[in-house]
């Protein structure tokens, strides 16, 4: 210290007497439930220390002891992780089949609840290639008696419309798409107004006025009047309401997981439908709880769940043409 | 003894100000007994500092880094003693010690005989003063504290105010 500058001597100084206040603070200070500042420091210190010797102690002392028994491991583990893979693979070929199992079983159960209306099932093969539409290709096309404007749907709720039919194949606008709309209404008050598409996940219902009562979790069903989907088929819930000029903005999550579809149903028909109650009634889970497997399985509809052609639930009977329907398909 | 004299050489012109007989004990007492009485009857008070502005005002005069922070220490220790039991030993010591060092290392680089410099000074020092405190607050003693209101930029407007005509005063205790 005696050669060190004035300087330096002044830093050290300072930095000794506010460690020596720092001390005193830690000798005074009493947490509640820790003690002294002090003692927590001491032990904040010190445990790091004592939990690393401890875990190397124990970890030396665990490969010392399983070093022996672990000689043929290393054999005996290839084989089993051999096995585990194989195993994987079934598990997830299983549930996969289980699960469009599930699926068809839903269709033919709402079909069996629904019919008076004519309907085709069918796969989705495809979907838009873009992200500017939302279109889904289904692998029945004229040859099944698909016509454009026809309304397709899942058991969950509203899917969309076919604008285009080829032999083989038709293309349905999906309802999240910006140029969709459908006829609906709300649930409780029975306030109709379309709901259409905007070009992302949620759907948009336009034309509620301010003053009317909607609240979040609100059902909307179809209401029928665009003469494609029957009245009372679900539609969506709302999740998001905000005042607007002159109208409400109302977004709604469609019940149909439209991002996710496999199998779809199409309504065979350009007449005005009805459907009989059970569809508000009937939900998913239901429909597939109600359903013995067996029974599923030699359903001649879905043809197993290894069936290699899409589900055809009924027998297409001839469809009357009703042109002026389509103009109802874009209730704007 | 000189009165006064050239801290490192004739070019600097900083000087070293020696105070009269006990003048720095009794200031410091005296910003003390303020400090503890006067909110008493008059609230508002309690918004001056006048043991830092003493810390402050000996630390820039003195010029001495090692005289500065221990200065600063004491009063500090002192304030903390005032405070009552709530306020631990060493939390306003250490701000205290810390500010004493800062203002006399500054001292001696600068002359802060000017009332805008020590106007700007005490600005300075008030909200460094704060920092020290709330950190010893928040790490020390696991205190939650705001970083800054309004009422604090008020106070230390306030402070650096009075610093400037106590500054004055206390010149006065200089020896000639």
């Amino acid at each position: 210290m005696a050669g060190m500058p004035s300087r330096h001597k002044s830093i050290f100084l300072l930095t000794g007497v506010v460690l020596l206040q720092i001390l005193l603070l830690a000798l005074q200070i009493k947490r509640d439930s820790e003690g002294r500042l002090i003692r927590v420091w001491t032990v904040g210190a010190f445990s790091p220390f004592e939990r690393a010797g401890n875990h190397g102690i124990g970890h030396l002392r665990e490969t010392w002891r399983h070093y022996f028994a672990l000689q043929n491991t290393s054999r005996e583990n290839e084989q089993l992780r051999r096995e585990n893979d194989e195993l994987k693979m079934q598990v997830n070929q299983l549930q996969s089949k289980a699960s469009e199992a599930d699926r068809l079983a839903l269709l033919l159960n709402f079909h069996k609840s629904h019919e008076s209306v004519p309907m085709l099932g069918a796969r989705v093969i495809a979907t838009s290639a873009g992200s500017a539409s939302a279109t889904i290709m289904l692998d029945r096309g004229s040859k099944d008696h698909i016509k454009k404007n026809m309304g397709v749907i899942t058991p969950e709720g509203v899917v969309g419309k076919v604008v285009e039919v080829y032999d083989n194949t038709s293309e349905v606008l999906l309802l999240t798409d910006k140029d969709s709309g459908v006829g609906a209404m709300l649930s409780n008050s029975r306030k109709q107004s379309p709901v259409g598409g905007a070009g992302e996940p949620l759907l948009v219902m336009k034309y509620v006025a301010n003053d009317d009562v909607v609240n979040v979790g609100e059902r909307v069903v179809t209401s029928g009047m665009d003469k494609i989907f029957p009245r009372d088929l679900p539609i969506g819930t709302i999740t998001e309401i905000k005042p607007g000029n002159p109208f409400k903005s109302i977004r709604i999550r469609p019940s149909a997981d439209l991002e996710r579809l496999e199998e779809v149903i199409v309504l065979l028909t350009l007449q005005p439908l009805q459907m009989n109650k059970e569809t508000e009634t009937t939900t998913p889970s239901a429909s597939v709880a109600s359903k013995p497997v067996a029974e599923t399985a030699k359903s001649p509809v879905s043809g197993g769940p290894a069936a290699k052609t899409a589900p055809a639930l009924v027998s297409p009977a001839p469809v009357p043409a009703a042109a002026d329907a389509a103009a109802a398909v874009k209730p704007e | 003894m000189n009165d006064a004299f050239d801290i490192r050489n004739m070019e600097s012109h900083i000087e070293v100000h020696k105070f009269r007989g006990g003048a720095i004990v009794a200031a410091t007492l005296l910003a003390l007994m303020f400090q503890a009485f006067v909110p008493v009857y008059f609230a508002k008070a309690a918004m001056i500092d006048l043991p830092l502005l003493i810390t402050i005002y000996f630390g820039l005069s003195r010029r001495n880094p090692s005289t500065g922070l221990l200065l600063g220490m004491v009063i500090g220790l002192l304030q903390d003693s005032l405070s009552g039991p709530t306020v631990p030993l060493g939390l306003y010591g250490i701000a205290k010690t810390v500010i004493g060092y800062l203002a006399s290392s500054i001292g001696a680089r600068l002359d802060t005989e000017h009332p805008a410099a020590r106007f700007a000074l005490t600005i300075i020092f008030f909200g460094l003063h704060q920092g020290i405190v709330l950190l010893t607050r928040r790490i020390l003693l696991a205190q939650s504290s705001v970083w800054f209101t309004m009422h604090l930029a008020a106070a230390a407007v306030v402070n650096a105010i009075v610093a400037v005509f106590l500054f004055a005063l206390l010149d006065h205790l200089r020896k000639s």
